[in-house]
């Protein structure tokens, strides 16, 4: 149960937006900057990767659920590549540049500080620019924050992959600025 | 010198990257206004004190003392409030209440999941609302992630507390992506 009174049609982050709309606005713009709108080299597909990596290592259900759903259909519906970036990004099907931008926000995850010359090294090595280098890096440190305010509050985190699946799909098309479904009527959807 | 080429190498911290990257700026900024100086039964000076808090546990030096001069200026304490923090806030008055949103925010700090219902249940016993522990929580987490920007891009920070006296003004009694 939630540690504090929040709408029950919605789960996660988008209760927590309902709860408070003053400071929905910032997040929910924040999001949809770093990971929907054009992007001068990273696709929405990679940004959605690394922020599902992120969650998966503060281990937030929610937020890889629905980040890991939306990278999936950012990138032509392939739920393998994603499954393969949270098992281990080395062997995963993706750039050596995205490999390399995964050590980064891994590092970021762990402590800012923690990011030392050689990543941006080898990162630059493989082509990554200074955008996508801060880029990363802001999607990482971000992460850090939405993980912890979805746990930190206890909100409700379903465990059905036909509802993710189903709100990723309207992210990954409509971006994050969007109403959301009621999940009564989401699953509603999935079961006719 | 930072990790990547900024357009004004000049600038310390944040004001750096917010000045590099003008797209994500806004809506960064736009959060520090609302959660710092919004409407609020939290004053300004509790909330910067909670922000102030977590960036020294995290060891982003630039986020503490900045977040801590502008806690001071509201707070008309003097900047020994910034050492004063480090050391658990020994020697400011502080209600039961703070003392007790600090303990959640401490815990988000670590990991979201670390904060129990005896936390909480705690926190409500000394007048603490839902919306005090939802902005609380929230403040803890967007520090996890300002104080990860700003180290993790390797800014520059000036030293001494004494450097951040003039920007602790700005950012209490100015406000956020407003200098």
């Amino acid at each position: 149960m939630p540690h504090i009174n929040l709408p029950k049609e919605f789960p996660g982050i988008r209760s927590l937006f309902m709860f408070r709309p003053e400071t929905a606005a910032p997040l929910n713009h924040l999001v949809q900057t770093l990971l929907h709108n054009p992007h001068p080299s990273l696709s929405a597909g990679e940004r959605e990767l690394i922020a599902t990596y992120v969650s998966g290592l503060n281990t937030c259900k929610y937020c890889c659920s629905i980040h890991g759903a939306i990278a999936q259909h950012q990138l032509g519906n392939n739920a393998q590549i994603v499954k393969q970036v949270l098992d281990n990004p080395d062997t995963a099907p993706i750039s050596s540049k995205l490999k390399a931008l995964l050590k980064i926000a891994a590092k970021v995850q762990s402590g800012g500080k923690n990011v030392i010359a050689s990543d941006i090294d080898l990162a630059r090595n493989e082509g990554a620019t200074d955008i996508e280098i801060h880029d990363t890096v802001l999607i990482a440190a971000a992460f850090c924050m939405y993980n912890r305010y979805v746990d930190g509050l206890a909100t409700w985190q379903p465990d059905d992959a036909a509802l993710y699946d189903k709100m990723g799909e309207q992210r990954a098309r409509e971006g994050y600025l969007t109403a959301p479904f009621k999940v009564t009527e989401v699953t509603d959807t999935i079961n006719s | 010198m930072a990790h990547i080429k900024l357009l004004n190498e000049e600038l310390p911290g944040i004001v750096g990257l917010l000045n590099y990257r003008p797209e994500t700026g806004k809506p960064l900024t736009d959060l520090a206004e609302v959660l710092l100086r919004g409407p609020s039964s939290l004053s300004s000076g509790e909330r910067e004190i909670i922000a102030a808090s977590v960036s020294y546990w995290n060891g982003c030096h630039f986020c503490h003392t900045s977040h801590a001069a502008a806690a001071a200026a509201h707070l008309k304490s003097g900047l020994s409030l910034i050492d004063d923090i480090k050391a658990g806030l020994p020697q400011t008055p502080v209600s039961d209440k703070l003392r007790a949103l600090l303990h959640i925010a401490h815990q988000v700090q670590r990991n979201g999941k670390n904060v129990t219902e005896e936390d909480i249940t705690e926190t409500r016993e000394f007048g603490a609302t839902d919306i005090e522990i939802h902005d609380t929580v929230l403040i803890a987490a967007a520090f996890c992630m300002y104080n990860r920007y700003v180290d993790g891009l390797g800014t520059w920070a000036p030293g001494p507390n004494e450097a951040y006296a003039e920007m602790g003004e700005r950012m209490a009694h100015v406000g956020y992506g407003k200098f």
